[in-house]
């Protein structure tokens, strides 16, 4: 044990009431930070899984239009052409899949690519009718782009692969119509209406979704909507998910079409999320500027009573800097038993709100508090104790470690 | 020019002046001394005449406006702050009036904190000489005592421990017995003096008791800044 960590030890005990004011703000401003984080990031992370795993990754979708402008590159009527983006335009819907798909599959973080057709419908059941879209997939693609495999919650998926006219209809549709597995309904798409039986309901939580989609096999959508061929996006699934964005602009140039990153496509609901971290994070951050300038004040009365013994240490030979060390002891100290008790208080509330019954349906659909465990958020949270309670230290500490011993002895220490 | 390898501290010429503006005193107006090993000094004089300034500018504690502070032979009164912080360490030992003894640690403690700075000891090394000089000091049976538990003239004694904890060149004590009762006055000098021939330690102390003075090798008085 060095010197001067054992007599900022002992100098801690001088001050125990103070110190422990300084002790239980870091606790707490730890511990919020990381609950608060937890939480906020367990339900942005879980927002995240919804959509990747409904809408995928990634969406390709309308064809590019080449946009070419001629300009004069030395010789009159040279020919060169280049291509803008000012004034790009859309082909709606993809013309080959076939051909797209292929190109994806080169794409080293693709796992997995699903051919889309949709269209407009109106659903009929015996009690009423409402609008909705039909979606032709094949199920064994579609289930490697999504998580329809996990969101069935009535029937079975291999009710639908043997099904003649067999649909997954979603949890809303079903409730609205009064739909139960096992049972037909009407569908109509410019006036040919389609005969289908509910192989399975399933239920997505996204309420946009579940009150509107109903899944088809491929060929049957075909039929429905009287399109041989084509599609109308394909959904993408990425081994890497964050790595959406760059993939999505290759894939733009390489493929000619559309492609959106989930992170463009939601862009407004993760933004919320953001701003909420953010918001709450700054708000329990008070608790560790609190800390900052409780510790501040300890200090500083410390420095106060012990000038005398500052006066001591530095005639045996303690340095300034000794003296400055010995008060920043004090508060790594405080601050490691702090940034210790908070991030226990952290996981034992993050774990105990975890617990909580919480039902939210809408953009998610949850039965409980969702939380995310990230080492993360324990290392942000010290961080930003460190940050404050250390910055807070330094005054007091460079006070004390320019106190003159000669002035101190003279009794005209300022 | 060869210098007296028993002189210990000499200082030349020392002026300093304290408060600022109108309130400026000129407080030591050019002081020779020297102060041999194994000899002991007593500076006296009226209250205000500038003993404890001397005293403290000998230690390092304070910085002279002009004159030479030498110890032993390295010339201290110019020095950076990390120079003479290292000598008062290595080579001053301190006895101030008030004790000034660290209150939340025990009497060996106390006495070990100069050895841990220096570091020139094993912890073990340490221990055992400081618990050895609370035993010549009269306080063996109580170095595990918190300073708070001890009267006047115990903690005097291991601040006076502490002084020698280094094996410093000088001693330096500002009225040590000041702050005592006559038979612990006596005790605190009778130590203070022995331990410091026994080590052939040079000791200046400053005392108002003209008693202590004139049993001291030397006396200097002192005047309006200058020994008279």
């Amino acid at each position: 044990m060095s010197p001067n960590f054992r007599i900022a030890l002992r100098f801690l005990t001088a001050k125990k009431r103070a110190m422990l004011m300084s002790l239980s703000c870091i606790v707490l401003g730890v511990g919020l930070f990381i609950v608060t984080q937890a939480t906020t990031t367990g339900f942005e992370a879980f927002f995240i899984k919804t959509i990747l795993g409904t809408n995928g990754a990634i969406m390709i979708q309308d064809k590019l239009q080449a946009t070419m402008r001629s300009i004069d590159a030395g010789n009159y009527n040279s020919g060169y052409e280049i291509r803008q983006k000012q004034g790009q335009k859309f082909i709606e819907g993809i013309e080959y899949p076939e051909i797209l798909r292929q190109g994806l599959e080169t794409f080293h973080n693709v796992s997995g690519v699903s051919t889309v057709l949709r269209g407009n419908v109106t659903i009929r059941s015996s009690f009423r009718d409402q609008s909705g879209q039909a979606y032709g997939i094949n199920l064994e693609d579609h289930l490697k782009v999504s998580d329809l495999g996990s969101q069935i919650v009535q029937g079975s998926l291999n009710d639908f692969r043997v099904q003649q006219g067999g649909a997954l209809v979603g949890r809303v549709i079903a409730d609205h119509l009064q739909l139960q597995v096992g049972e037909s309904f009407e569908m109509e798409n410019r006036g040919d209406i389609h005969h289908y039986k509910v192989s399975a309901i399933y239920q997505t939580g996204v309420d946009d979704i579940d009150s509107v989609r109903i899944y088809l096999k491929m060929d049957e959508a075909r039929a429905l909507f009287r399109k041989p061929t084509g599609a109308t996006y394909l959904q993408v699934s990425l081994f890497d998910k964050d790595r959406a964005r760059e993939d999505a602009v290759v894939m733009t140039n390489a493929l000619n079409h559309s492609a959106a990153a989930w992170q463009d496509r939601e862009k407004s609901w993760l933004g919320v999320f953001r701003a909420l971290r953010i918001a709450t994070g700054i708000t329990v951050s008070m608790f560790t500027l609190i800390a900052g300038l409780a510790m501040f004040n300890t200090l500083a009365m410390i420095v106060l009573e012990k000038t005398k013994d500052i006066a001591i240490l530095r005639s045996m030979g303690y340095g300034r800097d000794d003296i400055s060390r010995i008060f920043l002891w004090q508060a790594v100290i405080v601050l490691a038993i702090g940034a210790v008790l908070g991030c226990a208080l952290g996981a034992a509330v993050t774990y105990s709100v975890s617990q909580v019954p919480l039902p939210i349906t809408g953009i998610f659909t949850t039965h409980k508090f969702l939380v995310e465990w990230n080492r993360w958020h324990y290392f942000e949270a010290v961080g930003t104790a460190v940050l404050f309670v250390m910055v807070a230290s330094l005054i007091p500490s460079r006070r004390a470690a320019r106190l003159e011993p000669g002035d101190i002895i003279r009794g005209t220490a300022q | 020019m060869a210098e007296d390898s028993t002189i210990a501290l000499r200082c030349r010429e020392l002026h300093r002046f304290l408060g600022k503006d109108e309130g400026r005193v000129h407080v030591l107006k050019g002081v020779t001394f020297e102060a041999r090993a194994g000899q002991v000094y007593a500076v006296v004089g009226p209250s205000g005449c500038g003993k404890s300034t001397l005293l403290y500018l000998l230690g390092l504690l304070d910085q002279p406006d002009a004159g030479e502070i030498w110890i032993k032979d390295q010339l201290m009164s110019n020095s950076e702050d990390a120079v003479r912080t290292a000598a008062r360490g290595e080579h001053i030992g301190f006895v101030f009036q008030f004790h000034f003894l660290m209150l939340e640690f025990t009497t060996l403690d106390n006495v070990m904190m100069p050895m841990r700075k220096l570091g020139r000891l094993a912890p073990k090394e340490m221990e055992e000489r400081a618990a050895h000089l609370l035993d010549s000091v009269g306080l063996g049976d109580k170095i595990h005592r918190l300073a708070t538990h001890l009267s006047g003239g115990e903690q005097q004694r291991v601040a006076i421990a502490r002084a020698l904890a280094n094996q410093p060149t000088i001693i330096l004590a500002d009225e040590p017995t000041g702050n005592l009762d006559v038979k612990n006055a006596a005790v605190v000098f009778e130590i203070l003096t022995r331990v410091a021939k026994d080590n052939g330690q040079a000791v200046v102390l400053v005392t108002h008791n003209p008693d202590i003075a004139s049993r001291c090798d030397f006396t200097r008085p002192m005047r309006d800044g200058v020994f008279i």
